[in-house]
């Protein structure tokens, strides 16, 4: 209390940092936070770059190779079949909207008891990845398994899931939708809530019904919340880590690794560090990920704009 | 309200909804459903291949406590709490700041510096990996809960500024002018106007944040190796190699990691809900 006293009570000698405080204050605000971000994320991102360029096995000299490691990236069965399990994954994953958009609208009801329905719809999303992983690998189970079990009851053929390499990345994705669904669910139902009542009946006097009003006047108001469930979407598609290593430790064969897994693997596999050429398969993964990242900080800057 | 009101539909339509609902729920959280249930059966049930009949004897209060008694796990449990309340903490003591700044006061990199921010958000982990393992190790911190908080305290400021920082746009800024024109010191209006203000933004990212961190396996893979510092979600594959293949206690060992942030979710929703849909909607 002091310093207020002080300052009120000399106003003709004003320092030099009380006559720039609003231009100095900003800066002192964002210093530690840019120092911590700039150390532990920015500075990071040109490092891995220029590790790429080298061999490196995490402790001895750095070797400078060029471009060579790419070079290897490019002729390596390994890499091929990781890229192709991320596409895979960006494709399968954007199911989370729609079918977060379904229960939404199943949900969005006030029928009796219709919030602990929807806390437990969304609650799987607060499971971390690692028991969400067990709990799918263990559902899978070829003899203990509930999956099966329900398959031979209906009369069907037993599966192994998780031990054919033509079935295993679907079954992780299917394992990663789940969460990913009830994240999207709880976008639209914050959406749907936000929808203006007075448009939907006047669109139903208009007679738009079912289909065609959920088209035409309900998802054009959603468009915040699809926009939000697009983004969520891609980041997790392309983070998946968690639930490979869980479930299958990238197997059975190598068939179910994407990058993220892949990089890991070079990086810190038992049979020696292989940092650089680690590094080279981020960068592509960085790549792949700053198309998004692009559209969505333009997006967000268009909106940006508007605002001001 | 889109869909049709329930209550203005037809009895029958009405009634299958009303029988659809649990349904859906019970198909929905049937993974989850099958671990509880194998979390009290006892091994002889497993040994005699009785895996989705009746239980023969109830063994939860067995199960559960070999995992608190006979295993690392609440050493594990305790590692999570040290490392996610500090990150929690840490987290939102810089980005209030950070957002503060980026929220109130026009400058010329306002936008540049808040859109690194979102940026880096974003960044797939893996690029970070190297360097920052190699960081670590340099600092002498690695394999310790400390180097993995920094880390987490870093990283998080990201997406913490973009809340904050949103969140104080939508104030009044009318009350910082107000205090301005009174000669309030800035800090003071941000220790005394404006963090008050937030305290919604404040509960919203701590439950958030807490959940995240609680949840983080990458990182703890690759920074710490050992019980002394691992947290639950990276404890559990050594605790799964423990009891390996005795589905009874692998399954009540994960139910247990996976509990804290659970009640978090069910005692503070609606503060954890308003966080994660910010912005979903104009």
């Amino acid at each position: 209390m002091t310093s207020l006293a002080t300052d009120t009570n000399t106003p003709h000698q004003k320092g030099w940092y009380r006559r720039n405080e609003i231009k100095l204050t900003p800066w002192l605000f964002l210093l530690p936070g840019i120092l911590f971000f700039s150390v532990y994320v920015i500075v990071p991102i040109f490092q891995s770059f220029w590790i790429s360029f080298h061999e490196w096995d995490g402790l001895g000299e750095k070797v400078f190779v060029g471009f060579d490691n790419y070079e290897r990236l490019a002729s390596d069965r390994k890499f091929e079949v990781s890229f192709w399990n991320n596409l895979k994954w960006l494709f399968m994953y954007l199911l989370a909207i729609p079918a977060g958009l379904f229960i939404a609208l199943l949900l969005n009801q006030k029928v009796w008891g219709i919030r602990l329905y929807k806390s437990m719809f969304f609650f799987p999303f607060v499971l971390s990845q690692v028991v969400v992983g067990l709990v799918f690998s263990w559902f899978y189970l070829p003899r203990e398994g509930l999956l099966n079990a329900v398959l031979v009851m209906v009369g069907m053929e037993p599966v192994n899931v998780l031990g054919h390499p033509d079935t295993a990345t679907y079954g992780i994705i299917a394992a990663g939708l789940w969460p990913q669904t009830a994240y999207c669910m709880i976008l639209y139902l914050t959406g749907l809530n936000a929808v203006d009542p007075e448009q939907v009946e006047a669109a139903r006097l208009d007679g738009a019904k079912g289909l065609k009003m959920l088209w035409y006047v309900i998802l054009p108001q959603l468009r915040p919340a699809t926009f939000i469930a697009f983004v969520v979407t891609i980041i997790g598609a392309l983070r998946s880590f968690d639930l490979i290593s869980v479930m299958t430790n990238g197997g059975p064969f190598g068939s179910t690794r994407v990058l993220s897994f892949f990089m890991f693997e070079e990086s810190l596999s038992e049979f020696g560090f292989r940092m650089g050429y680690g590094a080279a398969i981020a960068v592509v993964l960085f790549m792949l990920m700053l198309c998004f990242i692009g559209y969505f900080l333009w997006s967000m800057y268009q909106e940006e704009k508007g605002a001001h | 309200m889109f869909p049709t009101p329930i209550e203005k539909t037809s009895r029958t339509w009405q009634l299958t909804y009303q029988a659809l609902l649990p349904l859906a729920l019970l198909l929905w959280l049937l993974p989850l459903i099958a671990v509880a249930m194998f979390s009290i059966k006892s091994s002889a049930d497993f040994a005699a291949g009785n895996y989705w009949g009746m239980p023969t004897s109830f063994e939860l209060f067995n199960n559960y406590g070999k995992v608190f008694f006979e295993s690392q796990m609440p050493r594990y449990m305790l590692n999570s709490f040290f490392i996610t309340v500090p990150t929690v903490i840490g987290a939102i003591a810089l980005s209030s700041m950070t957002g503060f700044a980026l929220g109130v006061y026009k400058f010329k990199s306002n936008l540049w510096i808040f859109f690194m921010f979102i940026a880096g958000n974003f960044v797939p982990f893996q690029i970070l990996m190297v360097p920052v393992r190699d960081l670590t190790i340099g600092l002498g911190m690695y394999d310790t809960k400390l180097g993995l908080v920094l880390f987490h305290i870093a990283f998080q400021t990201g997406f913490c500024t973009l809340f904050m920082r949103n969140f104080i746009r939508a104030l009044p800024f009318e009350l910082v002018e107000a205090a301005r024109v009174e000669g309030i010191a800035e800090w003071r209006i941000f220790w005394y106007i404006v963090l008050p203000l937030m305290k919604p933004a404040l509960a919203a990212l701590s439950v958030l944040i807490f959940t995240f961190i609680w949840n983080d396996y990458f990182w703890a893979v690759v920074l710490t190796q050992g019980p002394s510092a691992q947290p639950v979600t990276a404890g559990i594959t050594s605790f799964n190699s423990q009891f390996v293949a005795q589905y009874h206690l692998m399954s009540a060992g994960s139910i247990v990691a996976a509990l804290p942030p659970v009640a978090m979710f069910f005692l503070m929703q609606k503060h954890f809900i308003a966080g994660l849909t910010l912005g979903a909607v104009k």
